[in-house]
């Protein structure tokens, strides 16, 4: 384990919030020509060249927007809520590796190898929730409170399935630090492993959905039912960083599924027989990785319908938890008397 | 809604990823309207004798169900007659904000003089410019009050969003 002097994890700490910002620009004119095209009709085409300045012209749109507060809303909390999601959105990802030690033009490609990297990223993502419940209720509305108090409910009970699916992981690669996982390989360990891995990621990637409030769990914002939940006496740039941190939220979703169970920054192995060394590529593994996922999650949101609250409760408790389980007691079990 | 329904649904708008979408790019294209749509009224002249078809007998302000119609009538000259009959409207006034576009007056019209075409576009800014008189639907005019005052300032032509099938009540009307 090779650490970089502060100044240089400062540096990288910034350029990897520009990177995030970019692409969570150009993920939502993605998104939405995606969609676009999942129900037969263009997304944004007409904004630059083939409408790819649209994000370029949402911003110039939501900055220059009337920013709105209500009378009665408690200011400074309004003020700060869609701060601390953007603020814990952007750190979760620091902690992802994207390549081996001193891959990135000497660097490590890492803003920090923690030991313990996925329990910070539970921690930082599991903060991000605050700054949805401290905006529902600083709006002073009850649209807003009852979408940001579901929004808490939601958080906690698929954060169950989250650590519980993740103990699989844990348990074969022996370790919480996200490159020693990568390196370990998982699904290489032993074939005993995979039914419990296999079940793990499943649940993992459901319970993942839910955590980063994508549909069909996109309760906490129900323009249909709450009229926009937590955010609906949100406007303008205030609105914009909850998108934000919407969208980097399942970026970092992605990018941890992707560092969890297929292997991270590592490309497949049988591909080194065509071109050598190409699964050792840094960063555009892991960047494809994340992009089949997105598309997954745009997929996803393009087909399914939102779960009603208590389809939402009783899935989240009766089925990914208790798979969850079942995956690490399985996976355990293997550990313990096959291998 | 179990695993294989999400699983058919998934597949269902993955489908659609790779069709050709069916939206039309309605500024930049136009729109092919049916030929019974029934949009912004005319009010037809004779072709030959090009006199005014409405003798300005009330009968579609009678029928309309939004009372957006008024003609006051007039008696012709006997030597320089406006339409053909003892009189014709000298005030025609729809007002488009109060129009359902039901089509009922065109049904009342024992001459068949106002007939609703297929001109859709009629956003304006004013209350005022909503009323439309006689120089706005008789026969010729092209374009909604805003398209015709934007075409003149531009010195250009007024451009119709749309393209329209024949329709035989039409007669006259030149898209």
């Amino acid at each position: 384990m090779t650490h970089d002097p502060l100044w240089v994890t400062f540096i990288k700490a910034l350029v990897l919030c520009v990177v995030l910002l970019g692409a969570f620009a150009y993920m939502t004119v993605i998104e939405r020509k995606l969609l676009g095209r999942f129900q037969h009709r263009y997304g944004p085409n007409l904004t630059g060249p083939g409408g790819w300045l649209q994000p370029i012209a949402d911003a110039i749109k939501t900055i220059f927007k009337e920013d709105l507060v209500v009378t009665a809303a408690d200011k400074f909390v309004l003020v700060l809520a869609p701060a601390i999601s953007i603020v814990f959105a952007l750190s979760a990802f620091g902690a992802i590796p994207a390549g081996p030690a001193g891959s990135l033009f000497g660097l490590n490609p890492w803003v920090m190898d923690l030991d313990i990297g996925i329990l910070y990223i539970f921690a930082a993502t599991s903060l991000g929730v605050y700054g949805i419940f401290l905006g529902g209720w600083a709006a002073n509305s009850k649209y807003a409170l009852l979408g940001s108090l579901r929004s808490s409910a939601q958080i906690i009970s698929y954060e169950l399935g989250l650590g519980l699916s993740v103990l699989a992981v844990i348990m074969v690669a022996g370790t919480l630090n996200l490159r020693e996982i990568v390196e370990t390989g998982i699904w290489s360990v032993s074939p005993w492993l995979w039914p419990g891995l296999a079940l793990a990621f499943v649940t993992f990637v459901i319970s993942g959905t839910a955590e980063v409030n994508r549909t069909p769990f996109d309760l906490p914002e129900a323009e249909q039912e709450l009229v926009a939940g937590y955010l609906t006496e949100y406007s303008s740039i205030k609105w914009a960083l909850y998108q934000m941190a919407e969208y980097v939220n399942m970026m970092t979703a992605a990018a941890f599924i992707s560092t969890l169970f297929l292997g991270g920054y590592r490309g497949p192995a049988f591909l080194d027989a065509i071109i050598p060394g190409v699964s050792g590529w840094p960063i555009i593994w892991l960047v494809l990785k994340m992009a089949i996922f997105m598309f997954l999650f745009i997929w996803l949101k393009a087909t399914l319908p939102r779960l009603r609250y208590d389809q939402l409760m009783r899935f989240g408790w009766l089925y990914v938890f208790e798979f969850a389980l079942l995956a690490a007691l399985v996976t355990g079990a293997v550990i313990a008397y096959v291998i | 809604m179990s695993v294989i329904d999400i699983a058919k649904g998934m597949g269902l708008t993955l489908g659609y990823l790779f069709k050709r979408p069916v939206t039309v790019q309605y500024p930049r294209d136009k729109i092919v309207m049916q030929a019974r749509f029934r949009g912004r009224h005319h009010l037809l002249r004779h072709p030959d004798t090009d006199l005014e078809k409405c003798i300005g007998c009330s009968l579609c302000a009678a029928a309309c169900p939004t009372y957006c119609i008024y003609v006051e009538a007039a008696e012709n000259d006997p030597d320089d007659p406006v339409s053909p009959g003892e009189r014709y409207a000298k005030i025609y006034e729809i007002n488009m904000l109060r129009c359902i576009f039901c089509g009922f007056c065109e049904e009342a019209c024992p001459t068949g003089a106002v007939v609703l075409g297929h001109e859709f576009e009629l956003a304006d800014f004013k209350y005022e410019d909503f009323v439309y008189r006689k120089e706005d639907m008789l026969v010729g005019t092209k374009g909604s009050k805003w398209q015709r005052r934007e075409a003149e300032a531009k010195d250009k032509d007024v451009r119709l969003g749309f393209n329209a099938d024949h329709r035989a009540e039409l007669e006259g009307v030149d898209y």
